[in-house]
């Protein structure tokens, strides 16, 4: 149950664009049509997913204050936590790497939907912000780090396919000329986060 | 000062702002302006960032090899990332202010100005313009910043820098300006603005 909260919440309550606006910048330059949208929804869907576990077990058996006390007891007062940052990035490089391998080897159609994206990821900001949001939310087992990153990647793809489709409406309407494109596009997804604050007050 | 340098001082700040028209740097730049002082200091430490880390990619870009260039970015702007945030962590004044601000500090390694001028200037470059443009970039990052969190400090909370100033005329505070959604609209109004005067960047 506590799972099924956890995950209810990292979709729609602290959704990564509508409540923190991570991945904005990708978020606004690749949401022109559905089709390219869904493709980089889901590879951060997946890129979220093997990161932030991984970051888990550095942040909870490296990083963290009194976390190499598993070494022995002179390193139980060690705090690496200032190195995070530095950690968190090469990791999400480094897996960003072995994902874009892996998936071209064993799945070239997937690789060739999500080929282009998939580079770009290692500096979408909400891939890093997971990281980071999950040091400080003090997660007590990896699974629920799991569940949080499932939960904000599909509430990433949410929002990235529902603006698109806005989008793609939108280029019907007649917008005033100095508003079209960027500014129509900023006004839209604040308007889309008030609708998304509906759900704030959701307590499960 | 000669043309060119004052060309590459000045572009960034309007005509060519980071935010409003090269769209980069979005995700940071909503989260950190509901108050004046956040929006100053992310401003600071964006310079900083965007100063050094291009300073030094560009004293270094003819001994990168292009392949692992986007590692050795991450690496150089990590590294600033984390010594402004030590250094913000280390005062008792900015401390508060690290807190709130949480992990956009950190997320600074992602914005986009960063890793987008480093690779469209800096690579290309001596260092003292490359120095120049990446300052200038971050002052007119934090320029749209600081008009946000203006209006939006004001409205919102009736405060400027935590100053009373709209409470003593009796003014209701608007706390719908406070929510992150109006950040959104905010920016998209300025794009307006900017694009009804510059009209060469109006989008067909």
């Amino acid at each position: 149950m506590e799972y099924l909260s956890l995950f209810v919440k990292s979709i729609f309550v602290d959704n990564m664009i509508f409540a923190y606006f991570l991945g904005m910048c990708s978020f606004l330059a690749v949401s022109k049509n559905v089709k390219t949208a869904a493709g980089l929804g889901v590879a951060v869907i997946f890129v979220l997913l093997v990161t932030l576990p991984v970051n888990y077990l550095l942040n909870e058996y490296v990083l963290k204050a009194g976390a190499l006390s598993w070494l022995g007891e002179g390193f139980a007062d060690v705090d690496l936590s200032f190195l995070s940052f530095i950690i968190f990035i090469a990791v999400i490089a480094a897996m960003v790497q072995i994902v874009e391998m892996v998936v071209e080897k064993f799945s070239p159609s997937l690789y060739s939907s999500l080929g282009i994206f998939l580079p770009l990821i290692a500096v979408n900001c909400a891939i890093l912000g997971g990281s980071l949001f999950m040091q400080q939310k003090d997660f007590v087992n990896i699974g629920e780090a799991a569940v949080y990153s499932l939960g904000s990647g599909i509430g990433w793809f949410l929002a990235i396919v529902s603006l698109a489709a806005i989008r793609e409406k939108m280029s019907y309407s007649n917008v005033p000329a100095a508003l079209k494109g960027l500014g129509i596009t900023f006004i839209t997804v604040g308007l889309m986060g008030l609708a998304f604050m509906t759900f704030m007050g959701i307590s499960l | 000062m000669n043309a060119k340098i004052k060309e590459t001082l000045l572009n960034p700040i309007f005509k060519g702002n980071p935010i409003t028209v090269l769209v980069l740097g979005i995700c940071s730049s909503l989260a950190v302006t509901v108050t004046l002082k956040g929006a100053l200091v992310m401003t600071l430490s964006v310079i900083v960032v965007t100063g050094v880390s291009s300073l030094i990619l560009s004293i270094l870009r003819n001994t990168i090899p292009s392949r692992v260039r986007i590692i050795v970015q991450l690496v150089v702007v990590a590294m600033m990332v984390i010594l402004v945030d030590q250094v913000l962590k280390s005062f008792e004044a900015t401390y508060a202010i690290d807190k709130q601000l949480s992990v956009y500090i950190g997320l600074i390694i992602t914005n986009c100005i960063v890793m987008g001028r480093i690779e469209a200037f800096a690579l290309g470059n001596k260092p003292w313009p490359s120095f120049l443009d990446g300052v200038a970039n971050g002052a007119g990052y934090g320029l749209i910043l600081i008009v946000v969190a203006f209006f939006r400090e004001l409205l919102g909370s009736g405060t400027l820098f935590g100053f009373d100033i709209l409470g003593r005329f009796g003014y209701v505070t608007n706390n719908l300006v406070i929510l992150p959604p109006f950040a959104l609209i905010f920016i998209g109004c300025i794009v307006w603005l900017q694009r009804s005067i510059q009209k060469d960047l109006q989008e067909k």
